[in-house]
């Protein structure tokens, strides 16, 4: 087996034992990335150089015995996080050349932890969109087919860590950017609870759905990642000061007596039958650990859609009202006044989607409307996630499918804006309510392509949610298959 | 016959509010994409919300302050880097027209 | 028709916390250009607003002295506009749900006291400084200032005259110094003032047609801003004109104001609940807490000083127009046990020295101590009130006592009835005319013989003794 297929578990006993060293592992992903990245196109910056010496030293610590709980793990980081020093984007022309002066929180923690930065991935730009196609660096390509597309908009860190371009990676989830392209990609993929992982530094797209998490190729490295991360950050007032457990006490226990609750209202008309069916086997092999597995009602599913098809444009037109071309990003030239600068930069600097939901943004928070559509979704929020509250009072996790359809084809939905906001229906509502949840794969199309289950558990209950799903990825026993590159 | 939710006047007011300007041909689509999403959202209407407080946060915080202490400021040359025109210090921008 | 005005103010004061409202940012004014920045106030992508708990309790305090009744909850909004000196594309600030309401100032009118209401006082964020280029259509953007904490008080539309919104401004001006919450300095824009007037004839309930009045930079520039603008629209009104709702720019050199240039663009600032804060809750222990540390204000230490030291309203005011000059008055008065004579050597000698030196009432080389045992020296009738004027001068240059003053200019008062009825023997001798002129009836040249022994003691005569022994030694031969 090559150093790049293994998991970080499996990475950090090697190097504990001296079996093998930080600059072999890395070494061994940059090949695989040399060999494969110009079919996935996973990556907009890599980070080669400051990598090699980032192994480097961390070889120099192990040897001292300095064995931080990453050391000399190669992580690719989505470009929506700013990093000291390096060009952080967006996967928008607007920070086409901007070099952040600081770290977000979470890369300060990574880096403390040892970490090894192998590059910043591709991404929808602003983090809108569902297929990682409206990036201004290129689209990513799904591994497992490359007429496809990888999920989005974290799909360029999905795609990395299903092509074993690093053996792990973060994203970012507003309504379903970390869940769905796991799933998408046949890997694992957590959003914690809202406050639970800093967003300081995080490129904001909507404040108040934004969260941070890992993708990674099993559970067991999701609770390492989420051990690091988790944690209240004084630098975000939204951040939560909830103790952080050590999340790998919850892996390999069952889920036995369990209540897992399957919301009926998510097993509606338009998931593709394949997925259906490979849902319905994880469902059995929940009921085969000894968990009961009973129908509730989210009633206000259906409006999950609108409401975050709303709210989250409207902090988005706010949050990218500061790329004016003013202090940092791309300015247009030959500007004839101040207006006309604005007008020019943010249009060339902007893609289709983004403008689009500015727009909408724009347009729900205007005086006029603001109370019937911003005012009114945030209303109907309420009711959402008050429908999860009642739900975890009877239930320890919930059951979802993650997405109704596998990878759909590169270009399939560009057109239809409302085609593509549907292939979050089952991850939005979590955004929403601030619950955390996770996806693990559960299984493939008869075409290959992988398809993911989702586990949703209350607030600050990721440990429930590790529990369930290394239960589960025990003992459904799906088959490890490598994507063909 | 579809509901006309928002008008191509009303796209070039929300236009100009966030700064971003179309072509012709993009403002047709514009409208016509943002008409149907708002048809969309219509949905909402059917529910009574009536007495139920807009939730803007999903978990509750109140008070998350911070000492008023000195510090954190970056040097100008970092402040400046990413400008895209910068002179003695200042960050320069096209005269606005008052 | 008569018109009455109805004029509302509204005053933005920057707090006086070391760091800025949102990050660690220092606050402190004229520092060279983005040098008190940070990714926080710059506006960078993935930065997070974090409030400074000064700003909420400068903000308490202001509340407090105003009368306000402070909710237990408020909460942030977003105010969306696009400008080179807001660098996020919005301010943030308060707006559905305030933090203080429904409060009140009391302002002196025609003698009597007139309550100008204080609908709300809200906190939010200063933007940064834009200049312009005079040649070149470039303008130049500092952001030091984005981020420095701002109150905003707002006046109801009580105001009805120019003369009464003078008041109203110095009023919460002196309180919010007094807070040391601001430093009031209205050149260096850290207290700033806009107007908003309209007219209605008198008796009247319904408002008319109101303007807006910016870019007024001192207290009188706003006391002619409000003239010009009530004729302004008084001329229009009886005319039979409409007035038009607009902003209009103070210009203070030409004495006249002219409306905005720009398109009255449909400010839709698309208010929204900032998302990256979460709402303070303040608790009455909070409140009590705040409000026990506050410091007596200026109209209740006024009309202390006129009740328990006898002195007249004016003098009190004088006397109290910044903390450290009435505590330094206080403390003359406490060790000189004479508050009248206290009150005139302060208000006169030390303020004129001060005014003179370009000095400060803090570091006044005459400490109080020192001038209370100038005027116990004066009661003694050690010297004269004359000689102290000498005296005070020199305290005040050299800083010593006026012990040590005394004694090296030898300026010790004559009260030596013997040597002083020697010196008018001589004046008397020497001035026959004056003298014959005196005992004839002539009255006033007794002046003449005060002026003579002052002028041959070298003023250091006790002059009740002069005018005692004159008297005796002129009319007695």
């Amino acid at each position: 087996m090559e150093l790049y297929e293994l998991t970080i578990h499996e990475l950090l006993d090697k190097l504990r034992t001296g079996e093998t060293t930080s600059a072999a592992i890395t070494a061994s992903v940059f090949e695989r990335i040399d060999a494969v990245e110009g079919d996935v196109h996973a990556y907009i910056t890599l980070m080669r150089e400051s990598a090699l010496a980032e192994a480097a030293q961390a070889d120099e610590r192990i040897k001292k015995g300095e064995m931080g709980p990453l050391t000399g793990i190669p992580i690719a980081l989505k470009d929506i996080y700013c990093t000291r020093g390096v060009p952080t984007t967006c996967g928008s022309r607007i920070l086409l050349n901007f070099i952040p002066p600081y770290d977000a929180t979470v890369v300060e923690k990574l880096r403390a932890a040892g970490a090894v930065f192998t590059g910043k991935t591709n991404m929808d730009e602003f983090a809108m969109g569902s297929s990682t196609e409206t990036s201004a660096f290129g689209v990513t390509r799904n591994p497992w087919d490359l007429e496809r597309i990888p999920g989005g908009s974290s799909g360029g860190s999905a795609a990395a860590v299903a092509a074993d371009e690093c053996i792990a990676a973060f994203g970012s989830d507003t309504g379903g950017s970390i869940r769905q392209p796991a799933a998408l990609c046949g890997i694992v993929g957590l959003k914690p609870t809202y406050g639970r992982v800093s967003r300081y530094g995080l490129i904001a797209f909507a404040s108040s759905l934004d969260q941070i998490g890992p993708f990674t190729k099993d559970v067991e490295d999701a609770a390492i990642l989420m051990n690091v991360i988790a944690g209240y950050d004084p630098r975000e007032s939204t951040s939560v000061p909830e103790e952080v457990p050590d999340y790998r006490t919850f892996l390999g226990k069952g889920i036995e007596g369990w209540t897992v609750g399957i919301p009926k209202e998510y097993f509606v008309e338009g998931i593709d039958p394949e997925v259906e069916a490979a849902i319905r086997r994880a469902i059995q092999v929940v009921e085969g650990m000894g968990a009961r597995c009973v129908e509730v009602s989210l009633p206000h599913s259906r409006y999950c859609l609108a409401v975050y098809y709303i709210v989250a444009p409207a902090e988005a037109s706010s949050n990218l009202a500061r790329y004016d071309g003013v202090k940092y990003g791309f300015r247009a030239e030959e500007c004839r006044d101040l207006l006309d600068m604005y007008k020019k930069s943010r249009s060339a600097g902007f893609g289709a989607e983004v403008k689009r939901r500015i727009m909408i943004g724009t347009y729900a928070l205007s005086s006029g409307y603001y109370d019937a559509y911003y005012k009114k979704a945030s209303q109907v929020r309420a009711l959402i996630k008050g429908d999860f509250d009642e739900a975890f009072k009877r239930c320890d996790v919930l059951l979802t499918p993650t997405t109704p359809t596998p990878a759909f084809r590169i270009g399939e939905k560009m057109d239809d804006p409302i085609q593509m906001y549907l292939s979050d229906i089952f991850t939005i509502s979590t955004n929403l309510a601030g619950v955390p949840g996770i996806s693990v794969p559960c299984g493939y199309t008869r075409a290959g392509l992988p398809i993911g289950v989702q586990f949703m558990a209350g607030h600050f209950q990721e440990g429930r949610l590790i529990q369930c799903a290394s239960a589960y990825e025990k003992q459904a026993k799906i088959e490890k298959r490598r994507p063909k590159l | 016959m579809e509901r006309q939710k928002i008008s191509r006047e009303e796209v070039a007011y929300v236009a100009n509010l966030a700064r971003l300007s179309f072509t012709e041909e993009e403002e047709g689509r514009f409208t016509s994409q943002l008409n149907d999403i708002l048809l969309y959202m219509d949905q909402l209407n059917e529910i009574d919300t009536a007495g139920v407080e807009p939730l803007t946060h999903a978990i509750a915080q109140k008070n998350a302050f911070r000492d008023d202490a000195v510090g954190g400021a970056i040097p100008l040359e970092d402040a400046l880097a990413n400008a895209p025109e910068s002179r003695g210090g200042f960050f320069l921008v096209p005269k606005v027209i008052e | 028709m008569e018109f009455e005005p109805v004029i509302g103010l509204e005053v933005h004061a920057q707090l006086l916390t070391e760091a800025k409202i949102f990050c660690g940012c220092s606050t402190k004014f004229g520092a060279a250009p983005n040098t008190h920045t940070c990714p926080i106030c710059l506006g960078m992508p993935g930065v997070l607003p974090v409030l400074n708990r000064k700003v909420v309790e400068f903000m308490m305090k202001m509340a407090l002295a105003t009368n306000c009744r402070i909710n237990p909850e408020c909460n942030f909004a977003r105010k969306n506009y696009f400008y080179p000196d807001l660098p996020k594309g919005y301010q943030i600030s308060q707006y559905a749900h305030p933090p203080a309401e429904h409060g009140w100032i009391e302002v002196e009118n025609n003698g009597g006291k007139k309550r100008i209401g204080i609908t709300r006082i809200h906190m939010e964020e200063d933007a940064g400084k834009l200049l312009h280029d005079e040649h070149n259509p470039t303008s130049y953007v500092d952001l030091n200032r984005t981020g420095v904490p701002l109150i905003e008080i707002v006046s109801e539309p009580d105001i009805r005259s120019a003369e009464e919104a003078a008041s109203y401004l110095r009023r919460l001006h002196e309180t919010l110094v007094y807070l040391e919450i601001c430093d009031g300095n209205m050149e260096e824009g850290s207290f700033r003032c806009d107007a908003n007037v309209s007219l209605r004839p008198k008796g009247s309930a319904a408002f008319g047609t109101r303007a807006e009045l910016k870019n007024m930079n001192s207290f009188r520039n706003v006391q002619r801003a409000l003239e010009y603008e009530i004729k302004r629209q008084q001329y229009i009104l009886e005319g039979g004109g409409e007035v038009v709702q607009e902003t209009r720019l103070w210009d203070d050199t030409a004495g006249v104001s002219h409306p905005m240039r720009s398109k009255e663009e449909a400010h839709d600032y698309r208010y929204f609940p900032d998302p990256d804060l979460v709402p303070i809750q303040i608790d009455e222990a909070w409140i009590e807490a705040i409000r026990r540390g506050l410091p007596e204000l200026p109209q209740a230490k006024r009309e202390r000083f006129v009740r328990d030291y006898q002195i007249p309203p004016y003098d009190a005011g004088v006397l109290t127009a910044s903390r450290a000059l009435a505590d330094y008055y206080e403390e003359v008065v406490r060790l000189s046990g004479q508050p009248k004579i206290a009150g005139n050597w302060v208000m006169g000698d030390v303020l004129r020295l001060l005014n003179e030196e370009k000095g400060d009432i803090r570091t006044c080389p005459i400490r109080p101590a020192a001038l209370a045992d100038m005027i116990k020296l004066i009661q003694a009738g050690t010297i004269s009130g004359k000689m102290a004027k000498e005296v005070v001068e020199q305290m005040y240059r050299t800083g010593n006592t006026p012990e040590a003053i005394i004694k090296e200019k030898g300026l010790v008062q004559i009260t030596d009835e013997g040597a002083l009825s020697q010196t008018i023997s001589e004046v008397i001798a020497r001035n026959p005319e004056q003298v014959a002129q005196y005992r004839s009836g002539k009255e006033k040249v007794f002046g003449f013989f005060v002026g003579q022994v002052m002028k041959a003691t070298q003023g250091k005569a006790n002059p009740q003794l002069i005018n005692d022994l004159l008297k005796k030694m002129l009319a007695g031969g």
